[in-house]
């Protein structure tokens, strides 16, 4: 079994955190894994992608450009810049919520959120769209789209492992002051998709 | 026991199962966790562990603890490689005696570099092997076998990952009990520590002949290996790009033999030549410069072989950049004369938003850049900006980062463009940790040579660019130990400035006037900027709302700070959840229309 996920994002809304509980949800399922991700300067409010790997085939980090099985994109824009490495078929899951970068406040470029999601419609066969953040606020902080986004894709039965084990491991990375609103930001991600 | 380990945290681990006793180091991206690993697990596995000022700093004092028998590590990135230079070509004459392992990562992209130098081209400059790990899990191997290496040779050894090794996590294989390493054997003293230059000249020869000592090492080293394959064309692969080749050659159902280099310095001969038998085309791959490729040319004149090579010099290979599986299997179809098939680009996607990394929300290096913007309106001016977060400075709207060049250089650059140009105001910016690393012997150069400049430490107590390390302004150092900080204010009192004031980059009016003074001060003025940095502050301020009825939405507090947390809205500025309460904008805000969330009307 092979399973190539890419996760697109903007520096800060934990990116790194989400691919490393699939990837260590992955280890303790018995499967060999790698990860990629942005650190250093890339994190601060710059696009980053992390890219995780699991299974047979001990390959590096890097998913070739049209070969992600799965692509969760954290920001709507972002989710459009990331298709290029989604295999065709490929299964995606966008969160709606847009972050205007400072260039489009300052009219330096162009962000339009309906071409964003109209483009998605048409170019995507699998596609879900939510608004994880919105469902993360109502958890508890906006903070915690990683974990809505993770229990979004938990919902669909794609993964290796069950969502009960994501979640299990989810909430072992977690301080346990955050746990409730962590399981709780999963669970609506679960729910917003159409799982328990 | 497997753990799922980045390859920065596996060096660590890898460090610890070689028995290192004394790790230093400067962070840098993307070497930074491999101290703080070690750092964390100092005290439980009896490890001496220290963040030095800078990588000279750190290599001297790695190598005195391996003049005495211990096992040393010293961590730093590509460029901190330059700052060490100076003992380092020395120390490769001298030798060591317990092992001492120069973990120095590589950044080719670069992803967050000055530059993308060949940590390889510098070691075999110093006449020192090289250990170039292709995953985390190699990485572990090369780092705990490194010291063995190192004094079976008596020279320091580089390990030299790349980003894609360091940042990378992989399910790694860790040993359950660790050898505890027995106490150094002490420091024997001789003529051979003392560098005259009758050693040196006897030394130059050891060195040399340890060049073959070396390459005889490596010939029966694990860390090279032949991938069997058919066919009379062969792969030579070093580092990352051996996966990217392997996964490239699966793609295209292709089984041609590899030879995989972990030992790109010296290159071992035999393995090499009998890799090549029975081949007449080889192609070499390796990421930025053809250091494997150079030594593969030579034995080729050297042997007589007649072989045809190809790589970086037939432009098959790039140079610069990074290597990734889409880039090898065109450089693959190039090599084998075959079709590749390639990934087509969709046309008709919409125009994606410029997203480059800015300064963080509430960043009090934003509001620092813009008080001493305001302070040198009407002046000509020059801002010369240093390696850090707040490099970010010079995006737009700021723009107030003129040049930026190296660690320290700020102050010295622009005691050099003063010099040019007396009559601008010179403002060189610096961070804490960059004021101890190289900032200090700029800012005596400038006080002795009576300099006209302006001198801005953004102190936000921490290493912020490469995660929050300690420094000597601290006061803790990298184990967790309270320790007396030492006060920037106060250093630069000793070094002779003048002028010398603290204070907090959010109480803008109380900067502003600061910032008058200072650039009017006729010498070298230096003013610490001091706040802590944002992301260490959890849960402070209230964040800041806008209230409809007072705002003009004259534009100012988006146009002016280019804060992430503001936004355009149809009715003026929106203000993010992100807001961490920094008050900039209220205080610049014309009409006093942003107010704490919570006391506005609007709310």
């Amino acid at each position: 079994m092979r399973l190539d996920i890419v996760i697109t994002g903007v520096g800060g809304q934990g990116n790194v955190l989400a691919s490393r509980i699939l990837a260590r949800a992955a280890m303790e399922w018995g499967l060999p894994v790698r990860t990629s991700e942005a650190i250093g300067m890339a994190q601060r409010e710059g696009v980053v992608m992390s890219q995780v790997r699991m299974g047979e085939g001990s390959y590096g980090a890097i998913i070739p450009d049209g070969g992600a099985d799965i692509l969760l994109g954290f920001e709507l824009a972002e989710t459009v810049r990331g298709l290029p490495k989604l295999k065709p078929g490929g299964l995606v899951i966008a969160n709606r919520h847009t972050i205007f970068p400072v260039s489009v406040s300052l009219g330096l470029s162009q962000y339009e959120p309906e071409q964003m999601v109209s483009y998605l419609e048409n170019s995507t066969a699998r596609y879900h769209l939510l608004d994880a953040t919105a469902l993360a606020t109502e958890a508890g902080t906006y903070k915690c789209t990683n974990i809505v986004m993770l229990g979004a894709l938990a919902s669909l039965g794609v993964l290796p492992y069950d969502a009960e084990h994501l979640k299990q491991v989810m909430l072992a990375f977690i301080p346990a002051k955050l746990r409730d609103v962590n399981l709780k930001a999963f669970q609506y991600g679960q729910q917003a998709l159409g799982g328990v | 026991m497997k753990k799922l380990l980045m390859g920065n945290e596996a060096i660590a681990y890898g460090a610890i199962e070689g028995g290192v006793q004394v790790v230093t180091g400067y962070p840098g991206t993307p070497s930074s966790e491999i101290f703080t690993t070690l750092a964390a697990m100092a005290k439980e596995k009896n490890i001496a562990a220290q963040w030095s000022v800078n990588e000279k700093v750190a290599l001297e004092v790695a190598a005195g603890a391996a003049y005495a028998g211990a096992r040393a590590m010293v961590t730093m990135k590509q460029v901190g490689l330059n700052v060490a230079a100076d003992p380092l070509m020395t120390l490769a004459y001298i030798g060591i005696k317990g092992g001492l392992v120069l973990a120095v990562a590589d950044d080719p992209g670069p992803h967050s570099s000055q530059n993308e130098q060949d940590t390889r081209r510098f070691a075999s400059f110093a006449k020192l092997p090289v250990l170039d790990p292709a995953d985390p899990q190699e990485a572990l191997v090369m780092a705990r076998e490194a010291f063995a290496i190192s004094e079976q040779l008596g020279l320091p050894v580089f390990l030299r990952p790349t980003t894609r090794t360091c940042h990378v996590c992989q399910d790694v294989e860790v040993a359950e009990t660790v050898i505890t390493p027995p106490k150094p054997a002490g420091f024997v003293k001789g003529p051979n520590w003392v560098i005259f230059p009758s050693l040196a000249a006897k030394r130059h020869i050891w060195l040399n002949e340890q060049q073959e000592a070396a390459r005889e090492i490596f010939e029966n080293s694990s860390f090279n290996r032949v991938d069997p394959g058919v066919g009379r064309q062969g792969i030579v692969v070093g580092g990352v790009a051996y996966h990217y080749v392997k996964e490239a050659l699966a793609i295209l159902g292709l089984n041609i033999p590899v030879l995989k280099i972990g030992t790109p310095y010296p290159l071992p001969i035999n393995l090499v030549m009998k890799f090549l038998d029975g081949l007449d085309r080889v192609l070499v791959v390796e990421e930025q410069e053809p250091v494997i490729e150079d030594q593969l040319i030579k034995m080729i004149y050297q042997h007589r072989r007649p072989l045809v090579l190809r790589g970086k010099y037939n432009r098959y290979v790039p140079r610069e950049g990074e290597l990734n599986t889409d880039k090898v299997k065109e450089i693959l179809g190039a090599f084998l004369k075959i079709e590749v098939p390639k990934v087509k680009q969709d046309s008709n996607q919409p125009a994606l938003p410029i997203r480059p990394p800015v300064l963080c929300a509430g960043c009090p290096h934003r509001a620092s850049f813009y008080v001493f913007k305001q302070a040198a309106q009407g002046q000509e001016a020059i801002f010369t900006g240093d390696i850090g977060c707040y490099t970010l400075g010079n995006m737009a709207p700021l723009d107030a980062v003129d040049t930026c060049l190296c660690m320290g250089a700020s102050i010295t650059l622009g005691s050099g463009l003063q010099l040019a140009e007396p009559d601008k105001k010179v403002v060189a910016f610096l961070g804490d940790s960059t004021f101890f690393h190289t900032g200090i012997p700029g800012l005596i150069n400038a006080v002795h040579n009576q300099a006209k400049q302006t001198v801005v430490v953004l102190d936000n107590r921490t290493t912020a660019m490469t995660g929050h390390q300690s420094h000597p302004g601290l006061p803790r150092t990298a184990t967790g130990t309270p320790v007396e900080p030492l006060d920037i204010a106060r250093l630069a009192e000793a070094c002779g400035v003048g002028f010398v004031r603290v204070v907090d980059p959010y109480d803008y009016a109380a900067a502003l006037e600061v910032a008058r003074q200072a650039l009017a001060y006729d010498g070298v003025s230096l003013v610490v900027m001091r706040r802590e940095c944002v992301a260490l502050v959890k849960g402070g301020q209230q964040a800041r709302v806008v209230e409809r009825e007072k705002c003009l939405d004259c534009g100012l507090c988006i146009e002016e700070l280019g804060c992430p947390a503001m936004a355009k809205g149809e009715a003026g500025p929106v203000i993010g959840a992100n807001c961490t309460g920094c008050d900039l904008c209220s205080q610049i805000c014309p009409t006093g229309a942003i107010t704490k969330r919570g006391e506005a009307k609007c709310d």
